[in-house]
């Protein structure tokens, strides 16, 4: 209607970015509240610990631990830069792996289990072909950097292969693909614990380790730094950001300039009028899954390969969080490949905001856990705070206004903040979203 | 024998009890993928409510005297904050789901995060460590019912049933069941549960006929989270020795699955309950089962290892659904936010 007037924040593209920041911002707000109360109830915290916390919640990526007189201090932190950039490799890779399957339709809850069958895989590979500069094994032969990209090819297909398994049977049993994919977590958490439980690659050179797995550059394969640790210095980066940020990049051709994206997003929006269309959505709903599976291996991959990250083997009672936090990595990125890139940032520095917390004051890393839920919360109804964003300037024109009067109390109640119309606009909006999300079939 | 049953039910009530939780939210519309969370923090509620209580040592003179009705009204109590608590955290997702119309999926996965959370922050400012536990004593010396709680000898024979069904139990196992009967008769015999129901089959009708839907799922909702937060204490209390470590093990995700191989029917519902609870019991102690008393360790002989048996909850349930999906029939109109303009 009103395309050329708006300007820049009427494109849709800006619009998610404000409703993102928004999320973000309340999201911390309620994080410091959190703060604020604990702090106030509990005696031995105090008001000023209050004030730390909620400095370190915001700027802890700036932070630079504690001067002589106990006060914060803050400045840039090449660490912390460089250990947000490791961290984020992960999730930036899970949260594609979110961001794809929701594209087309799905919701990929999976993603844990995927990445520890890639992590499995991985590490099996990685660790089984003797290398040259092999601490493990006597003589060997085959050059590091083979192993390392057999080790990562073979991580994204058993993270793949993994991923299809919901699929399949979502598209020729119709189980719900939420529930596929949290059993295939257990499952794997408990399939992987297995394969380690006797395994040689248990470490038992150093003491105390047998509870992990041996660190790849044991076997000399690590990914190569590609000279970011001079860039940032005295942290764990490495070449394994640009990998992802490839990956991101070709998933986004993929997605937006290649027929099979389209088909994929076909499926998405609505399975059935894409099968009318000649699309196989059975194929397509197989296909996305083992794309999702592959990213999250992926993830995984690149985070194991680093060469300076050790893996826990007895995971069958809890599943890596890097799964999940992919999730709040895709929803935050509404979705969109390179906005995962820096959401996947965004949430490695709450990581590292966490670990300052935690390591300069009484309170502990788990806050920020508790932020991202509150932006996932948020941006389950993202929509809704897009459509507050705009409905102000929009004429929403005789149709809405004749629905409402029967919308009223739709309206009171969906609005909190804005006028009615505005609440019916963004109802109207978020129905057809979530109804196109759903599929057309229950959970 | 009487091992197995017991340790059947264990698991078993708190899977009932929680996918009958799934059952009244989809019934009235709202898909609750929450009951993990949920479970998770009313577990957090209940045994922080126990913790604190017995700081205040209201119930110290009762444990000394061995006074049991005091204790099981203790119990009691612990169970009725815990749904309460459960009830007020469902209510986000209810204003989420409801109001803002938001992806029900969405929000449940949220809660699902922000449960462990809030409770290891709360958990670790608390107590100073990751698990919360009971503030003296455990599950068993204050709220389990034995032989010796009822005034028989520790010797005394009181018959197989007995042995099975009092000794060694725990009163929330009775209350879960009381309540799933009382609430599946809420469901199916009165006129509120035929009204619920109506708002996830077709809202548009149901609200043609005057039944406010808004309020029906909020209904819905609230007695959904009531019940998860009721199920995620009984887990602690009877599996965890009352304490909470924001975990519960996937139990919501897998009352989900229970639900819908139960096909959102109470009966069904209950049937998979016990099957499940019997695939849990068996892993988590399929080493010491006993089947029919003759001191040969069955199971364990068979020589699987331990993951296999873990694992085996969750590949039922795969090929569980797998034969069953194609009959089941969900509510039709859950995960749809009801719109009244909607035709």
């Amino acid at each position: 209607m009103k395309e050329k007037s708006g300007g820049l924040f009427a494109k849709e593209g800006t619009k998610t970015v404000i409703s993102s920041v928004i999320s973000i911002i309340i999201g911390m707000v309620v994080g410091s509240i959190i703060i604020l109360l604990v702090g106030l109830s509990n005696q031995s915290l105090g008001i000023s610990s209050v004030g730390e916390g909620i400095l370190l919640v915001f700027g802890g990526l700036f932070s630079t631990g504690r001067n002589a007189a106990g006060a914060l201090t803050f400045g840039f932190n090449s660490t912390n830069f460089g250990n947000m950039l490791f961290r984020a490799t992960p999730l930036i890779l899970t949260g594609l792996s979110v961001a794809i399957a929701y594209k087309t339709g799905l919701f990929n809850i999976g993603a844990p289990g995927q990445y520890l069958m890639g992590t499995m895989t991985t590490l099996l590979v990685a660790l089984s072909i003797p290398t040259g500069s092999s601490t493990l094994y006597e003589n060997g032969g085959c050059p590091a950097w083979l192993v390392w990209v057999l080790a990562f090819l073979a991580g994204m297909l058993a993270g793949a292969l993994w991923g299809a398994i919901p699929g399949l049977v979502k598209a020729y049993l119709n189980i719900n693909e939420v529930l596929a994919c949290i059993m295939c977590n257990w499952i794997a958490a408990n399939l992987v614990t297995w394969v380690f439980e006797n395994s040689v690659l248990r470490n038992t050179i150093e003491s105390g380790k047998t509870g992990y797995i041996y660190k790849t550059s044991y076997n000399g394969v690590a990914t190569a730094k590609l000279g970011l640790d001079k860039l940032f210095s005295g942290s764990q980066v490495n070449g394994g950001i640009l990998v992802a940020i490839i990956l991101a990049i070709l998933v986004y051709i993929l997605m937006d300039k290649t027929t099979m994206g389209y088909q994929l997003k076909a499926c998405g929006s609505n399975r059935h009028s894409a099968r009318y269309a000649g699309i196989s959505d059975k194929r397509n709903i197989v296909l996305s899954m083992a794309i999702s599976g592959a990213l999250a291996g992926a993830g995984a991959s690149l985070y194991y390969l680093a060469g300076n990250t050790e893996f826990f083997w007895s995971t069958y009672q809890s599943l890596p969080d890097a799964g999940f936090t992919g999730i709040s990595v895709a929803l935050l990125a509404s979705c969109n490949p390179i906005g995962c890139v820096f959401t996947g940032c965004f949430m490695s520095m709450l990581d590292i905001c966490g670990l300052q917390l935690t390591n300069l004051t009484a309170y502990n890393e788990y806050i920020t856990d508790v932020i991202i839920s509150v932006i996932v919360y948020l941006s389950a109804f993202s929509l809704l705070i897009r459509m507050l964003l705009t409905s102000k300037k929009k004429d929403d024109g005789h149709e809405d206004n004749a629905n409402a009067d029967t919308e009223s109390d739709a309206g009171k109640n969906a609005s909190s903040g804005g006028g009615t119309s505005s609440g019916v606009a963004g109802a109207n909006s978020v129905k057809t979203a979530s109804a196109a999300g759903k599929g057309g079939e229950a959970l | 024998m009487t091992f197995l049953i017991q340790q059947t039910l264990l698991y078993a009530v708190p899977l009932m009890i929680v996918a009958l939780a799934g059952v009244f939210a989809e019934r009235s519309g709202i898909i609750n993928l929450a009951l993990e969370g949920i479970m998770i923090f009313g577990a957090f509620c209940g045994v922080y409510f126990v913790n604190v209580v017995q700081q205040a040592g209201w119930f110290a003179q009762a444990k000394e005297n061995g006074n049991w009705v005091a204790l099981q009204g203790f119990e009691v109590l612990a169970l009725l904050v815990a749904a309460l608590c459960g009830a007020i955290f469902s209510l986000l997702l209810a204003f989420a789901a409801i109001n803002l119309k938001a992806n029900q999926t969405i929000s449940g996965t949220a809660l699902n995060l922000m449960a462990p959370a809030l409770v290891l922050f709360l958990i670790r400012i608390l107590a100073n460590q990751s698990t919360l536990y009971m503030s003296e004593g455990d599950a068993a010396s204050w709220f389990m019912i034995k032989k010796s709680t009822l005034g028989f000898d520790r010797t005394a024979d009181i018959g197989i049933l007995g042995e099975i069904f009092i000794n060694k139990v725990y009163l929330a196992t009775y209350l879960c069941i009381l309540l799933f009967i009382i609430l599946s008769v809420l469901l199916y015999k009165t006129r509120f549960g035929l009204r619920l129901r109506s708002c996830g089959e077709n809202p548009q009708a149901a609200d043609s006929l005057g039944i406010n839907v808004y309020r029906m799922r909020y209904a819905g909702t609230i007695i959904s989270g009531a019940l998860a937060g009721l199920g995620g204490f009984v887990y602690a209390l009877t599996t965890a020795n009352c304490s909470a470590n924001g975990d519960v093990a996937g139990f919501g995700f897998l009352a989900l699955a229970v639900m819908i191989f139960g096909n959102w029917k109470p009966g069904n519902i209950a049937g998979a309950a016990l099957l499940f609870g019997l695939f849990k019991c068996i892993a988590a102690s399929y080493a010491s089962i006993d089947i029919n008393g003759d001191g040969i360790y069955m199971l364990a002989q068979i020589g699987l290892s331990s993951n296999f048996y873990r694992m085996l909850p969750y590949l039922i349930t795969m090929i569980v659904l797998a034969f069953t999906s194609k009959k089941s029939r969900a509510p039709k109109a859950e995960g749809i936010p009801y719109d009244k303009g909607q035709r």
